[in-house]
């Protein structure tokens, strides 16, 4: 049988040292009703490994996958390149098949990794500290609001309607299981553009880039956060960060993120990794894990393990600074990889590809019959507004092997002509003519 | 002594950060350059950044550090790992490739729907094979962990609660003395209030204690089946119709279902929801502490409150739908840990129906075969059969020899094996729990058995060796208290 070692002997000889007649007998104390008898449920058969694989690439061949059409689909998530490094090493046994390093002796391999790995994440940000990953950009920005009500003591956080919308029905969420309250700054601009209804807010929440692509003014929301005496949290893009001013040097006080464009599979959506960042102060309130640097015991070598853990559950519990356990271990370890491979010189290369591709597709697609919706400076997305049903042209476009982006009509009522459109550094010259050619043909 | 002697690192060299090997100008990637016209940046974005502090090193170099980094550290595919409560087992590598496909690697969140029916294939089979397992009518697939499992389902019984207008009034949730910290975390997480329940000295639910604290500000029980002590609650039906009596819901901490996979279903046993955790039971990958997978199981009374989208049937199609009028919203992102239920359906489908039972019926022979082995030096907690895990005690080294669990379990990484859990469930003094798993061989355990009388022995006639350990790995035992009065969390570039 699949996976499981043991063969007739085996099986007889365990019982015998158990004293027990059959395995069935060391299940007694489950009343006999509660059982039902093996291999009675409800499956289908069995599988064996070739027939296995046949039936899931007859299932995968289903999808229409990216690899097969053009995407300019982004919306906080991103197809960019992929070392080849990166799988690599997260496809090493010790590292993929390890547990939380909880026996620091024998996890010194994946802690310094993480210590790596949050040392980068801060640097990008511009911040104080890093902790060891979260589950996603969402959970991780909800995390964040919560951590601010628990500072602040006020059980109400603002955040901008440019925020990605799925980050905020997490949010949401997140914040009726607690009692907190949320109110919503507009941007009709683009841009967060009013801050005057976030009053005794906990924190003022914004993204940078945010969802429509426009790159907020961090200074402005910092100056309107202060005004309010709240926190400013920001849910940044850290491969926008290679070039942009990070939030850090801003003043930011939460800078979260998600960390897939950085070497993570698109996988529909999951799993992905959470980026989360602090300034040192608030160290003691952040959630989840964190590697601290230490030394041995008795002697004078180096050495690292998870520290602060009297904030977490296992410890605290129902004072613990939040409910999670786990990290993003194996996804935290793509994004190190993906970090060091690119290093200073590479992110900075592929962000500054996506801000040349991303204007030159601007330039083709307005000439092609579309409109920019907004005026703000953009990085690597922008909304075009369109004389058709964005649903109908997206739709068409996918006939022609393009994956327009992202209808905003569910999200947005007021921008039902509206489309989000992305434009990594994976994109080519041809690609975007392509896509204009097209998009020229389908609203003719 | 355990076979991996591939964990051998005495001498190794010193893994230096690899922000110390950085030399300007270097790069580890060959990395794709646009083939549009050049723009100028200050224009187009406004102020850019000054600096950029991170490594640049060639691709070669960069390799041996993770490489290197690899050799210091314990996976699954290094040797045995008999952590209790953690359900360590073989991670398949066809799992690996299944989930590597093209066609679900390569698949973005917010395509159109119409693009991923095979997608929608994959969560629709493995709630269909959960439900099946577990008993219950339906199965989210959107948490992305455990304790992120049990927020939401707590989430569904306060939604549910509020929907009968008790919202308010029931802001209590029961917790067990031996639960999972992440329970009261969870239940806190809500907005409710903790309420402990104590065990009884043969490890069952007390039940009067139970009794006594049941009323209408109760909103749930939250009880984990089989206990922490590795036992089966014999009195679980008796529990839940209590609870329900009282209009509270019971919730199953799913952790150990493992000892119950084609045996028992909780569905069965009167719980209302459950979480399960496929990083444990259904042999995804724990990629050292994540991503976690955290299915939940709910009968149909909580299910109008699922999170959106809810992945179902309708006619001949699987459709993702959003129109849930009384929806707790989201939990996460986008559709929960796809690639890795993609390697929880190839787990399914390689066990099947006819084979399904064997993996807690091989689980709890272990276990039981482990502490049979054992009981002379290591006594167990209870004197019951265990399940897929046993609960063993080192009280009677402290009190003689002043060694403690945690000593024991350093001396095991000696000896190449992982440690089990230590000091959980908090209720048995100097606790060791030992999860082994199906897919160990009677070999290993004899091995990993052997391994721990010798260490019992060592306990008696050279602590020391126990104090002094670990003393083969790249570290000794690190100081931990040092870690948090000086705080170094990240590396700084020099000035």
């Amino acid at each position: 049988m699949p996976y499981i070692p043991h063969t007739d002997t085996d099986r007889r000889e365990m019982l015998a040292t158990i004293g027990a007649h059959s395995i069935d007998e060391l299940f007694r104390e489950i009343p006999e009703n509660l059982r039902v008898a093996p291999g009675s449920l409800d499956l289908p058969p069995a599988l064996d490994e070739h027939r296995l694989m046949a039936h899931l690439r007859e299932i995968s061949k289903k999808n229409v996958n990216l690899a097969d059409v053009t995407c300019f689909l982004g919306a906080g998530i991103y197809d960019r390149y992929i070392p080849a490094t990166v799988g690599a090493v997260i496809s090493r046994g010790e590292f993929l098949t390890a547990y939380t390093p909880y026996q620091p002796e024998a996890s010194q391999g994946y802690l310094q990794a993480i210590y790596e790995f949050q040392t980068m994440v801060a640097e990008l940000y511009g911040m104080d500290l890093a902790n060891a990953s979260m589950y996603d950009g969402a959970t991780s920005m909800a995390e964040a609001a919560i951590m601010s009500t628990h500072i602040k003591r006020l059980e109400k956080v603002a955040v901008s309607a440019a925020v990605h919308p799925h980050y905020r029905q997490v949010l949401e969420t997140y914040c009726w299981s607690m009692g907190i309250d949320i109110v919503v700054l507009p941007a009709e601009t683009g841009a967060t553009n009013d801050y005057s209804a976030a009053d005794g807010v906990s924190s003022v929440i914004v993204q940078y880039p945010n969802f429509f692509g426009t790159i907020e003014d961090l200074a402005e929301a910092r100056r309107a956060a202060d005004e309010k005496g709240a926190l400013l949290i920001v849910v940044a893009d850290p491969v926008a960060c290679a070039l942009l001013k990070p939030p850090g040097a801003f003043g930011a006080d939460i800078v979260v993120g998600e960390g897939q464009p950085m070497g993570v599979a698109m996988g529909l959506g999951g799993p992905m990794v959470g980026l989360f960042c602090c300034k040192k102060e608030f160290i003691r309130q952040i959630p989840g894990r964190i590697v601290g640097r230490t030394k041995e015991a008795h002697g004078d070598k180096p050495g690292y393990v998870m520290t602060l853990r009297t904030r977490e559950q296992d410890i605290r519990r129902e004072k613990a600074t939040s409910n999670i356990c786990t990290n993003e271990a194996l996804m935290a370890l793509a994004a190190t990889v993906y970090m060091i491979a690119l290093g200073k010189n590479g992110m900075q290369q592929v962000a500054t590809s996506s801000v040349r591709n991303t204007q030159y597709a601007i330039q083709k697609l307005t000439a092609a019959g579309a409109k920019l919706h907004f005026s703000g400076k953009v990085f690597d997305e922008f909304v075009l507004e369109l004389p058709k049903d964005p649903v109908e042209v997206r739709d068409a476009l996918l006939k022609h092997g393009i994956l327009a982006g992202l209808p905003l009509g569910d999200y947005y009522g007021e921008l039902k002509n509206c489309l989000l459109v992305a434009v990594t550094e994976l994109r080519t010259k041809a690609e975007i003519d392509k896509f204009a050619c097209a998009l020229g043909e389908v609203l003719a | 002594m355990s076979r991996n002697f591939g964990f051998r690192t005495k001498r190794m060299p010193e893994p230096e950060l690899i922000f110390d090997q950085s030399n300007p100008g270097r790069i580890g990637c060959n990395v794709p350059v646009a083939d549009t016209p050049e723009v100028d940046l200050t224009a187009v974005l406004g102020e850019t950044r000054e600096e950029l502090h991170l490594p640049e090193i060639g691709e070669l170099e960069m390799l041996r550090h993770f490489t290197n980094l690899s050799h210091i550290n314990y996976g699954i595919e290094t040797g045995f790992y008999p952590l209790g409560s953690c359900t360590m087992k073989y991670n398949p590598k066809i799992n690996e490739k299944t989930a590597g496909l093209l066609g679900f690697a390569h698949l973005h969140p917010m395509q159109p729907v119409a693009t991923i029916p095979g997608a929608l294939d994959i969560l629709i089979g493995v709630q269909e094979m959960l439900i099946a397992i577990t008993g219950f009518d339906e199965i989210t697939l959107q948490p992305l962990a455990g304790a992120h499992g049990e927020m939401t389902c707590l989430m569904l019984i306060k939604a549910y609660h509020e929907s009968r207008g008790e919202g308010k009034q029931r802001h209590c949730v029961l917790v067990p003395d031996s639960a999972h910290g992440t329970n009261p975390a969870s239940a806190a997480r809500c907005g409710y209030d903790v309420k402990p329940i104590p065990t009884t000295a043969e490890g069952n639910t007390d039940l009067e204690a139970l009794a006594a604290v049941l009323d209408d500000s109760v909103a749930a029980l939250m009880l984990t089946n089989p206990s922490t002590l590795g036992l089966f609650e014999p009195n679980i039906e008796k529990i839940c119709e209590m609870v329900h009596a009282a209009g509270g819901q019971v919730f199953c901490d799913g952790a150990n279902m493992n000892a119950m996979v084609g045996t028992t279903r909780p569905g069965d046993h009167g719980f209302d929801c459950m979480h399960l955790n496929l990083h444990k039971t259904f042999s995804t990958p724990h990629g050292g502490g994540g991503p976690g997978c955290g299915a939940i199981g709910l009968k149909s009374h909580l299910e109008p409150f699922l999170p959106a989208p809810v992945i179902r049937r309708s006619g001949d199609k699987v459709i993702a739908d959003y129109d849930r009028s009384s929806t707790i919203g989201r939990v996460s992102g986008f559709y929960g840990q796809f690639l890795m239920e993609v390697r929880a359906y190839t787990y399914l489908r390689a066990y099947g129906k006819e084979k399904i039972a064997d993996i807690s019926r091989h689980a709890v022979l272990n276990a039981n075969y482990v502490r049979a082995r054992l009981k002379d030096v290591l006594p167990p907690a209870h004197d019951r059969p265990c399940m897929h895990e046993c609960i063993l005690t080192a009280e009677k080294y402290k009190k003689e020899n002043g060694i403690r669990a945690l000593d024991i379990s350093k001396r095991l990484i000696d000896y190449g094996f992982h440690p089990p859990t230590n000091y959980f469930p908090l209720i048995v003094p100097e606790c060791l729990m030992i999860e082994p798993t199906e897919t160990e061989t009677k070999e290993t355990l004899d091995e990993f058995c052997d391994a721990m009388i010798e260490i019992c022995r060592e306990a008696i006639e050279t602590p020391d060796l126990l104090h002094n350990a670990p003393s083969t790995q790249i570290v000794g035992r690190l100081d931990e208290t040092a870690a948090v009065k000086n705080l170094d969390v990240r590396w700084w570039p020099s000035p």
